[in-house]
């Protein structure tokens, strides 16, 4: 079996044997795997010798609708690849479509769209620990986490009228401007949220049992990282500072400061504190848009009808928040896009599942599996 | 993302997203528009665009030949013949080359030009042209924080040589390719589907793959349905037979009669059903 020759351990490191090896599925109907992923598994005692991921359970052919959609109707699509973060998904497609078709937006929208994707980084990140918490066996994160996950909901719910399928974006623009008093809720909600980040740490970061479940689990060497193309928090955790926000700024990330959080040993407790920090980072990047946020229009003069260039080709990649998320869109001078490619962060991402996981304990995987903070809708699109 | 290969003064300047804040360049930005000597009759030659950047019309931006890029001069001493075309668009370099130098040119860029990371390889079908299909890759230098893209035209029979070798990221994507296009790669460890099943009879990322679905039911149930004969998506409620009951004569019709349709009816008698909207 070709297939499960990925991440082997040698015949010497087993315990058992080789006529005591089992072949388990995890998933794809599992309480720890977040959706429908099915991990092939061949264990040897309850270690891990060989794991081999099928996915597809959830695929839709969203790149077939990009083709049949104008530019404009395609943003609700990409808010159903990662369901749990749209607004990074918008923000990487209509600057994609505004690159290709040389569109400028203007300064207040770039304002917004940042303090938007920002909200989203911290709910997506809110998720995922809760999830991830509540895989290891910690409890009580959960339900701290989704209560201010819930405020930022409601925060989009303010702007936008949808709490997960935002649509949030528009190429050239925003579809509108912010409702009065937005600002100063979102104000507030900043300044109560790094209060509840050391919340979080504390019932986590110097928890023995947390410590005894991450440290040293699911290591990602920083070469491995680089090969198997990871981006994202996955590949800050393994100390290489590479954050799209900072080399290549876009939207309104040039002129705001913030730090980017490194690991060092690429563990799953390393990746826990560089998202942990992430969160509080964006928070800063939140409040110090709201403080410069311009005033002026939010949409920028464009056609009724966008088309490309006869011939045109972009890519247009972002940082989300579970790494890079790019659209490739080929224009032949229709209204529609003639190809449309996601880079799915959580479909690359998840290619190195079977590296960490190699001599792992199962009940190892199910950390492994929640660091890798894979959305299924995204890996299957 | 605006790349750092963009000639000062280019419209599309800002096109990654970023304007200038503070740009009112109306008047360094009007040579541009303006400077454009080769057009034999310019019609209208002042037009001077008024405001800021986003209150003009959107200016596409222009392939421009990108032969003098030091990348490309080093790559073409190297590999001559093997890189076909080196273009940019909106500050993307896009490299087209020879299909059987694929693995030697990423190699190369790999080793000596520090392009360590892939960032995906997708698919593209052009019906009309004679190499059908294209396969795209996106690289990354973090040297140079420069990107690239290259492509590799091939047809249904040729495969393309894997670069499984030189990044370990491009297995999955190539799957994806293969799954979606029918392309397959020489050399990749384990070429089979990724996000449809096994049995799946189509690539649906092709042009010629009907939006409205194929039928998979005689893929999954050879036993029950004739080639071609068995339901297909997007007739409205689901598993119906592709081809409509016959009109009123025989009473009983037998409803899962399957084999009993000899006639292979594809999609198009379902398209004039009722819920065909579906």
């Amino acid at each position: 079996m070709s297939e499960m020759t990925l991440g082997t351990l040698p015949e010497s490191d087993r315990l058992f044997a080789p006529e005591e090896e089992m072949e388990l599925n995890f998933g794809p109907q599992h309480p720890s795997t977040h959706g429908v992923l099915r991990l092939k598994l061949k264990v040897d005692g309850e270690r891990i010798l060989a794991c081999y991921p099928i996915i597809g359970y959830l695929h839709r052919g969203t790149e077939k609708l990009f083709e049949l959609h104008p530019f404009f109707q395609n943003v609700p699509h990409t808010d159903r690849m990662d369901y749990v973060a749209a607004a990074t998904n918008n923000l990487a497609y209509v600057g994609a479509v505004e690159k290709l078709v040389g569109l400028v937006v203007p300064p207040r929208a770039r304002y917004i769209r940042t303090i938007l994707a920002e909200l989203q980084r911290i709910s997506s990140h809110l998720l995922w620990l809760a999830t991830h918490a509540i895989d290891i066996g910690a409890m009580t994160p959960f339900f701290y986490c989704f209560r201010e996950r819930e405020l930022i909901l409601d925060l989009f719910e303010q702007y936008c009228g949808a709490r997960l399928t935002l649509n949030c974006m528009r190429p050239g623009g925003l579809p509108h401007d912010l409702p009065v008093g937005w600002a100063d809720r979102c104000r507030t909600f900043c300044e109560a949220f790094p209060p509840r980040v050391d919340e979080y740490e504390g019932l986590l970061t110097e928890n023995r049992i947390w410590k005894k479940r991450t440290i040293g689990i699911g290591v990602l060497p920083p070469e491995v990282a680089i090969d198997y193309g990871i981006t994202g928090p996955m590949l800050r955790g393994s100390g290489i500072d590479w954050d799209l926000r900072k080399v290549s700024p876009y939207e309104a990330y040039g002129e705001v400061e913030f730090d980017v959080p490194l690991g060092k040993n690429g563990d799953t407790y390393d990746r826990y504190l560089v998202r942990m920090e992430e969160m509080r980072q964006a928070n800063r990047i939140v409040l110090q848009c709201l403080e410069k946020l311009p005033e002026g229009p939010v949409m920028a003069k464009r056609p009724r009808v966008l088309k490309s260039a006869k011939e045109s080709e972009v890519y247009h990649g972002i940082e989300g928040p579970k790494g890079e998320i790019g659209f490739y869109i080929v224009g032949d001078g229709t209204p529609q896009p003639y190809r449309c490619h996601v880079r799915a962060p959580s479909f690359i991402n998840l290619q190195v599942v079977p590296e960490m996981s190699k001599g792992a304990l199962i009940a190892d995987l199910v950390a492994i599996v929640g660091t890798t903070d894979i959305v299924l809708g995204e890996v299957d699109r | 993302m605006s790349d750092e290969q963009d000639k000062p003064g280019a419209p599309q300047a800002g096109a990654g997203g970023e304007a200038q804040p503070s740009a009112t360049p109306a008047t360094p930005a009007a040579p541009a528009p303006a400077a454009a000597p080769p057009k034999p009759a310019a019609p209208k030659p002042p037009a001077p665009p008024v405001g800021e950047l986003w209150e003009r019309d959107p200016v596409s931006p222009e392939w421009k030949d990108a032969a003098a890029d030091p990348l490309v001069a080093a790559l073409k001493e190297e590999f001559g013949e093997a890189i076909e075309s080196a273009r940019s668009f909106a500050g993307d370099l896009t490299l087209v080359l020879r299909r059987d130098a694929l693995a030697e040119v990423a190699g190369s860029l790999k080793t000596r030009h520090q392009f360590t990371y892939l960032i995906d390889i997708c698919g593209a079908d052009y019906p009309k042209r004679t190499p059908r299909f294209d396969v795209v890759y996106h690289l990354h230098s973090f040297v140079a924080n420069r990107r690239i893209r290259l492509k590799v035209a091939t047809d249904e029979a040729t495969p393309v040589p894997t670069v499984c070798g030189v990044w370990k990221a491009a297995n999955w994507p190539e799957r994806e390719v293969y799954d979606m296009y029918g392309v397959r790669f020489d050399g990749h460890p384990d070429m089979t589907r990724i996000l449809l099943w096994e049995g799946f009879n189509g690539y649906p990322l092709r042009k010629d793959f009907p939006v409205e679905g194929i039928d998979t039911g005689s893929a999954i149930y050879p036993e029950y349905y004739e080639e071609k004969a068995g339901p297909v998506t997007g007739t409205g409620t689901g598993w119906k037979p592709a081809k409509p009951p016959a009109p009123p004569a025989p009473p009983k019709p037998a409803a899962p009669a399957p084999p009993a349709s000899p006639t292979p009816a594809p999609t198009t008698p379902a398209a004039g059903e009722p819920g065909s909207g579906a």
